[in-house]
């Protein structure tokens, strides 16, 4: 789960991370009795779970509450990269002296954390770590030896910095990103830019925080935030079915069970020519009320024209996904939707028989993937 | 021979006692695999269809000689299951349990490979050597017994691959599912070392998905280390960045991760790499005959 910059903040500032004091903001009004709040000039930041927010100006300077009001009218509704405005964080203005970024991520690959700190903050990591590699300073922490006082040292010396009182902040903000990354279930932290303000102080101007699903059990609070808005209306709604889906740009709606089979199976219906609408993964359970479900999620896509059901059945028993296809076509429009039907595993012919023996019209059973995916793609182009 | 699960296994089921584990331990005795015990602390004592429960997994080692631990606990619980069975002495734990978090399995991963225990999962289907012993939620009866190894991050495409060797007339040593999640306890080179040194294993099937780098170092390893001869698959060729498609491990962040890169890496290395569940299944036929 991505949070949002003010929400990453609230978690830097529970590990005592310094950041600027701010408040939210859905409205031009709101925005300008923040201001007032505040005093003084303020930055108005656009809260958006994507990047680039400066350049397609979510992030403005304004003087006073008048002219906060006034960015806040321009930037609420601004669409950035899909995502629309619907919440402003009005912050403190800070004058900037330098950049620094820091970062700690969960390497998968070395299965440890990684620490990375630069003095060329404020631009994309990736292109500081691709034009200036040495600038960038990589440092993995054993997770069974966990955080010692020598990490920051060797990011902040090995980093270059060399004044004595940010040596030190820096040392301290380190450790306290590392506590915020354990503590919190982090799969990413990070502070671009991190800056010094002209008095010596730092402290982080933006927040990255990547919280793991899985362990959100623990943090009820943070679960709390997501906002269902941020997503895709149907991804959300497919959420609340608790069925797994992504929308993608087709016209073949495909439906299996299982992320790997689900995943191949998109590649399939592509590999016979045809546009994948989405993945869905029915889970393990593939009872015939979730099948209903996945049903009423893929059908929610205006863009659909057929439907390949791709089912292996190992837990998931095909007699019941057959019953639940047959429920589906009881209990919703599907009526326009050819239906292509590839059964095999777990009580595959008791599957197939149930819907022969339903004798619709709309179901099309086909006896492997290659040749379902085929039909499935051949009937959206028909249909 | 086959790797991993072997007519020596015997089988610790953690949670026995729950649906999940009843279900499925059951099951795999049904298929011959030797369950000697299941572990549901407050329950020691007790039994599931003749099969005795021990309120601790040293109890199980002890009382009915368990080397193997097949775990089903839910995912809160799941770590300290690892670990249990681990001091425990148990040589190979399979985690099928999913949403284990991240974390909790960074630290423990550094915790058993220190033990040279055998991790396989968590968030996988689990371990089948056809023939022999089952630990999990393969759906044995669609494999039969032979010469291809297969190592998946996925179940039901492992099926699904699987199910087309078995159309072909061709059996599998055995089918390792190494799970779905960012951190799980053996890689693909962990499991091709093994089949590389299993006498039974022919040949390696690689089932791959976007998300990580594991099929490049495998790809890499493959061509240091391995003689027997390597062929692959890949999902998720037509995944969008930066989304999940189910499995926790599967997205895919920037350039590297995707299916292309993979599928690059892979033939770099000699490796080739199927378009389709079923030209995978072909590739296989025309190699072995």
């Amino acid at each position: 789960m991505d949070l949002y910059e003010y929400q990453g903040k609230d978690l830097f500032r529970r590990v005592g991370i310094p950041v600027s004091e701010g408040r939210l903001a859905t409205t031009p009004e709101e925005a300008r009795q923040a201001a007032e709040e505040l005093g003084g000039p303020v930055v108005v930041k656009a809260q958006v779970l994507t990047g680039g927010r400066g350049k397609a100006g979510g992030v403005k300077l304004a003087s006073d509450p008048a002219d906060a009001e006034a960015k806040a009218r321009d930037i609420l509704g601004l669409d950035i990269n899909g995502h629309v405005v619907r919440t402003l964080w009005i912050e403190q203005a800070s004058d900037i002296e330098r950049e620094y970024y820091l970062s700690v991520t969960f390497d998968r690959g070395a299965k440890k954390p990684l620490f990375m700190f630069t003095t060329q903050g404020g631009v994309e990591i990736e292109q500081v770590a691709e034009e200036s590699p040495d600038a960038l300073v990589r440092l993995h922490v054993d997770p069974l030896e966990g955080f010692q006082p020598w990490v920051a040292r060797r990011l902040v010396y090995g980093g270059g910095v060399e004044d004595p009182s940010e040596q030190k902040q820096i040392a301290a903000i380190v450790g306290q990103l590392y506590r915020a990354f354990v503590e919190f279930d982090a799969m990413l932290c990070e502070i671009n830019p991190l800056i010094v303000t002209p008095d010596g102080e730092v402290k982080a101007l933006d927040s990255k925080f990547t919280v793991d699903d899985s362990g959100l059990f623990r943090h009820p609070d943070v679960a709390e935030w997501r906002d269902p808005t941020a997503a895709d209306p149907i991804e959300t709604f497919a959420r609340e079915k608790h069925v797994t889906y992504v929308k993608l740009d087709g016209d073949v709606g495909v439906l299996a069970n299982g992320a790997g089979l689900g995943m191949s199976t998109v590649d399939v219906v592509a590999h016979a020519g045809g546009r994948p609408a989405n993945f869905c993964d029915l889970g393990g359970g593939g009872s015939a009320e979730g099948v209903v479900d996945a049903l009423e999620v893929i059908t929610r896509d205006e863009q659909v024209r057929s439907i390949f059901f791709n089912i292996f059945g190992g837990i998931t028993r095909c007699d019941e996904v057959a019953r639940g296809i047959l429920a589906a076509l009881d209990r919703l429009d599907m009526s326009k939707y050819p239906i292509v039907v590839r059964l095999d595993g777990t009580n595959a012919e008791e599957g197939r028989q149930i819907l022969a023996e339903a004798g619709r019209e709309n179901i099309h059973p086909e006896a492997t993937m290659l040749d379902g995916a085929r039909r499935a793609v051949e009937l959206a182009g028909t249909a | 021979m086959a790797i991993i699960l072997d007519n020596d296994t015997r089988l610790v089921v953690a949670g026995l006692t729950g649906s999940e584990g009843r279900f499925h331990g059951l099951r795999n005795r049904a298929y011959g695999t030797n369950l000697v015990a299941g572990v549901t602390p407050g329950k020691g004592g007790q039994d599931v269809e003749g099969v005795p429960i021990f309120d601790t997994v040293a109890e199980a080692v002890d009382g009915a000689g368990a080397n193997t631990s097949l775990i089903f606990v839910p995912a809160r619980f799941a770590v300290d299951a690892i670990y249990e069975a681990v001091d425990a002495g148990i040589d190979t734990v399979i985690c099928i349990t999913e949403h284990i978090p991240a974390h909790d399995m960074l630290r423990a991963y550094r915790y058993f490979r220190g033990q040279g225990t055998t991790m396989i999962g968590p968030n996988c289907p689990g371990v089948l050597s056809p023939g022999k012993a089952n630990a999990g939620i393969i759906p044995a009866e669609i494999f039969s017994e032979g010469g291809v190894g297969l190592v998946s991050r996925s179940g039901t495409l492992t099926y699904q691959i699987g199910h087309e060797l078995t159309q072909l007339g061709l059996g599998n040593s055995t089918i390792v599912g190494i799970g779905g999640d960012p951190v799980v306890g053996s890689s693909f080179v962990d499991v091709i070392e093994k089949f590389e040194a299993d006498e039974q294993t022919e040949l390696i099937v690689l089932v791959g998905e976007i998300g990580g780098d594991e099929e490049e170092k495998a790809a890499a390893y493959v061509a240091e280390h391995v003689t027997k001869p390597v062929l692959a698959y890949i999902a998720g060729f037509s995944a969008p960045p930066g989304k999940t498609m189910g499995h926790a491990g599967a997205i895919i962040s920037g350039s590297s991760g995707t299916a292309q890169g993979k599928k690059e890496a892979l033939e770099a290395r000699g490796i080739e790499v199927g378009t389709t569940p079923t030209e995978v299944a072909q590739m296989v036929a025309s190699r072995l005959k």
